[in-house]
């Protein structure tokens, strides 16, 4: 009885323990890789492929799927740079703009999902095109921008003792984190999505807003990720039509290592970010190795997936 | 004024007149049963009131106010509990999470979960159910998860109580204390509509019936001014003299017991599912096991088809120690097993009847040999036939039928692989009462042509009625062994009931 209360969370505790693993291996290999400013890093780095994750995680504990949020991030940022250098819109409100586009991007993959009872896989691969579409008929090419704003709040960073400081993305990141798994907790919104994701036919028949909960998941994962093209504009200064590309697949990815089943209905918030950290871990520790290619990332990625969803396999039919 | 009334409700489906122009009302402190046999449209009433479905026609009125509920969410809000004849929660999470999903308490904007653990236990007790509801709900029976939905229901403070079936799988305590509690909402003003296959119990809890039939409405009456036998007949079409002769089946058990022990089992047991027992089957004999809920009958099964390992003891079929330690592996030896929880195991529910029934017999016989499509369609014929499957032809997708259709549907399934065992575990449950002789008297065809059974039932009539021997269960031990005219409803009743230390010695064939 104890054994299978353990057994759930067997994922989590197979994520964290090969974070803990690669971050103890990294530090040990790589001279200078043990330090508090590179871990803090692993969060302002990956910020905008965490925010995006973090949607894409409700979506999953659903039952669906988002292929959008990589487009929608090259979508809002190169929006933000039209909105803010060609049209002189203040930044705060650009971003109130590009967050309700992507609310409303959403929320209509989300109805057409739900209306007219289509697979997500279609639904938001045609959003994708959608929204890489759009972002090149905003500007074909890559366009800075240049604002007191921006620099106002690239300033602003905690300062950890002398050595280390937590930048700004890192703190959206973070925020959006706890707000993601407080929801997933101690919402009914958030229960209303593991119960969807574990059975869409039960949820209904125990009178569940499945509709409200269905439409409202897509509708986080595209506010997620247009949160994370402002994130993706506000670290880089520029806005890019082609930003973002296949960071979708990357997303899932992060779900998936993070212990949340593509079939839905089991998994956390948390996962996703413990997700997040090693795929920015294996980035990390391979640029400061500095002879391997970057490609290597994707190698041990791939690994890493197939590694845990064979995990993952095994651990289902035991329970 | 009737608590709620729907009118003139019609439904059809492709191919299908589900409900033709049908009338029901329910009073406030008033049981209302639905009658029917399996496919007579008791369930797609239910789903039309509850806005699973949408009818073609008609209104519903409740408190003389016209509702058109739209999904279950909507009628839950309008004081409508229901408990749908397919169990209805997440297996995935918690008991106490299910019991209170959609109406969690809050505190400070946030899930109380505190306070649920308190409701839960409350919820649970009020159902005699000693269970931890931390625990995920799929690590319990199919009957548990039964009571479980009941306990959701009864949680929701509400008008109009629905249960479709909710008793198929309880045994009579729990059906009781299920009673008892539904008489006291009657008291405090509720109106609950119950269906259910089992007479008694429609007898013992409604004050009014509805008889439909075809979809269609037959009779709404009191059930003090009816016979069963009336019933009956009114349910099925049939008249009272045909029925006098042919119900209820007169249990003619086949006697051609043939002396090959086919299957034994020596000291076969598992830590904390049976304790070790013997078992010897013979040819063309049908061994039944009795007992109560959790008394180990579909542990000590699960142990003779390979779903679960035994600790101790061997198993010999005709004569030889075999291994079985796969279900794959008990199909070869020529075993089949119908599955207590066949709304999980077993149904394909987008294939059609046809694919459903065949697919057992053609994984026996090898894929490579595939059966022609005359010889499917014949098979298939025969059983839709003799089980009376109700169906608009045999390549509708089994998901479209009654439950109790897809249940025979399963059933001749295992029956068209021609095993040369079969573990029959509650072979019955929701099948209507004309179905249930017609399947009687199939089993007992098939013993006398050689086919051995084990029949669990927590009906004690029918595992009396069908078996040549049975087996007593009580608390995971096989307490006694009843055969000839010690075979008897009162020993049975007597076994499981009592205490007894050493019961194996006081009732000796
Ligand atoms: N979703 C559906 N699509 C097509 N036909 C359906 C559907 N649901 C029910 N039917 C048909 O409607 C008829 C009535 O089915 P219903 O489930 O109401 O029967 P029931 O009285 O509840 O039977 P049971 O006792 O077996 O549960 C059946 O012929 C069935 O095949
Ligand atoms: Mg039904």
């Amino acid at each position: 009885m104890k054994l299978k209360i353990a057994a759930k969370n067997i994922p989590l505790l197979a994520t964290i323990s090969v974070f803990v693993l690669l971050f103890a291996g990294s530090s040990f290999f790589l001279k200078g890789f043990f330090s508090l400013q590179v871990f803090i890093n692993l969060f302002s780095e990956n910020a905008f492929l965490g925010i995006a994750a973090l949607g894409m995680t409700f979506v999953i504990l659903s039952g669906g799927i988002d292929l959008s949020v990589g487009a929608l991030i090259g979508f809002s940022s190169i929006l933000l740079s039209r909105l803010i250098m060609d049209i002189g819109i203040h930044p705060v409100i650009a971003f109130a703009i590009v967050l309700l586009s992507g609310v409303i991007l959403g929320t209509g993959m989300g109805c057409l999902i739900h209306f007219f009872n289509q697979p997500p896989f279609l639904i938001t691969l045609a959003g994708m095109f959608l929204a890489r579409g759009l972002g090149f008929v905003i500007k074909m090419e890559a366009m800075p921008v240049r604002h007191e704003f921006y620099k106002q709040i690239n300033a602003l960073s905690l300062p950890l003792g002398h050595t280390a400081f937590i930048p700004f993305t890192a703190f959206i990141f973070v925020i959006l984190a706890v707000i993601t798994w407080y929801i997933s907790l101690y919402a009914k919104f958030g229960r209303n999505i593991y119960a969807m994701g574990g059975s869409e036919q039960s949820a209904l028949l125990m009178g569940l807003p499945v509709r409200r909960t269905k439409i409202g998941v897509y509708a986080f994962s595209g506010f997620c990720a247009s949160l994370a093209g402002i994130v993706y504009s506000l670290y880089t200064f520029s806005g890019n039509p082609t930003a973002g590309t296949t960071l979708e697949l990357d997303a899932i990815a992060a779900v998936v290592i993070g212990g949340t089943p593509l079939i839905g209905g089991i998994g956390s918030p948390i996962g996703t970010v413990v997700g997040v950290l090693i795929l920015g871990v294996i980035q990390t520790s391979i640029m400061f190795q500095g002879s391997l290619s970057s490609w290597w990332t994707k190698i041990v990625i791939g690994i890493l997936l197939l590694a845990f969803i064979l995990l993952q396999n095994l651990f289902q039919r035991k329970l | 004024m009737p608590l709620l009334a729907m009118k003139n409700i019609t439904k059809t489906f492709p191919g299908v007149m589900a409900l033709d122009g049908v009338n029901f009302d329910l009073c406030s402190g008033e049981a209302h049963s639905l009658v029917g046999e399996n496919g007579a449209g008791k369930s797609t009433l239910i789903k039309v009131l509850t806005g699973v479905y949408r009818q073609d026609e008609g209104e519903i009125l409740l408190e003389d106010k016209r509702i058109q509920p739209l999904s279950p969410f909507e009628s839950q809000r309008m004081g409508v509990s229901t408990v749908y004849q397919e169990i209805n929660l997440v297996p995935e999470l918690s008991v106490e999470e299910n019991l209170f999903l959609g109406r969690q308490p809050m505190k400070l904007g946030r899930i109380d979960w505190k306070k649920i653990r308190r409701m839960a236990e409350k919820a649970l007790s009020r159902l005699n159910l000693q269970i931890d509801p931390s625990m995920p709900l799929s690590s319990f029976s199919i009957a548990t998860q039964q009571m479980i939905a009941i306990a959701r229901s009864l949680d929701i403070s509400a008008r109009v109580l629905i249960l479709d079936e909710p008793t198929s799988s309880l045994d009579h305590h729990e059906v009781e204390r299920l009673f008892s509690i539904i008489r006291k909402l009657k008291s405090e003003g509720l109106g609950v509509i119950f269906i259910s296959h089992f007479l008694d119990q429609i007898f013992e809890v409604s004050d009014r019936l509805t008889i439909l039939r075809n979809g269609q409405l037959i009779e709404t009456c009191e059930v003090s001014r009816i016979s069963r036998l009336e019933l009956v007949a009114k349910m099925t079409g049939k008249s009272i003299e045909d029925l006098k002769t042919a119900q209820p089946y007169s249990g003619k058990k086949g006697t051609n017991i043939g002396k090959r022990e086919i299957l034994k089992a020596e000291r076969l047991g598992r830590k904390k599912d049976i304790a070790p027992f013997d078992l010897q089957l013979h040819e063309g004999e049908i061994l039944g096991f009795a007992g109560l809920l959790g008394s180990g009958r579909t542990q000590a099964a699960e142990l003779l088809f390979g779903l679960k390992q035994p600790d101790t003891g061997k198993i010999k079929r005709e004569g030889v120690e075999v291994s079985i330690r796969s279900p794959q592996k008990a199909v070869q030896y020529g075993i089949g097993f119908l599955p207590e929880d066949r709304k999980t195991q077993g149904i394909f529910p987008d294939l059609s009847v046809r694919e459903n029934i065949i697919l057992a017999f053609q994984s026996k016989k090898g894929w490579w040999k595939p059966l022609s499509r005359k010889k499917q369609e014949l098979i298939t014929k025969n059983f839709i036939e003799t089980l009376q499957i109700k169906t608009a032809d045999m390549e509708k997708p089994v998901g479209q039928l009654s439950g109790g259709n897809q249940q025979k549907v399963i059933l001749a399934r295992w029956l068209a692989s021609q095993p040369e065992i079969i573990i029959l575990d509650e072979p019955t449950r929701g099948i209507d009462v004309g179905a249930k002789a017609e399947i009687e008297s199939l089993i007992h065809n098939l013993c006398s042509e050689g086919l051995s059974i084990i029949l669990i039932s927590g009906e004690l009539e029918e595992v009396e009625r069908n078996s040549h021997r049975i087996m007593v269960f009580r608390d995971k031990v096989i307490v006694s062994e009843l055969e000839g005219e010690n075979l008897n409803l009162p020993n049975i009743m007597k076994l499981i009931a009592e205490g007894e230390a050493n019961p194996r010695e006081t009732i000796q064939a």
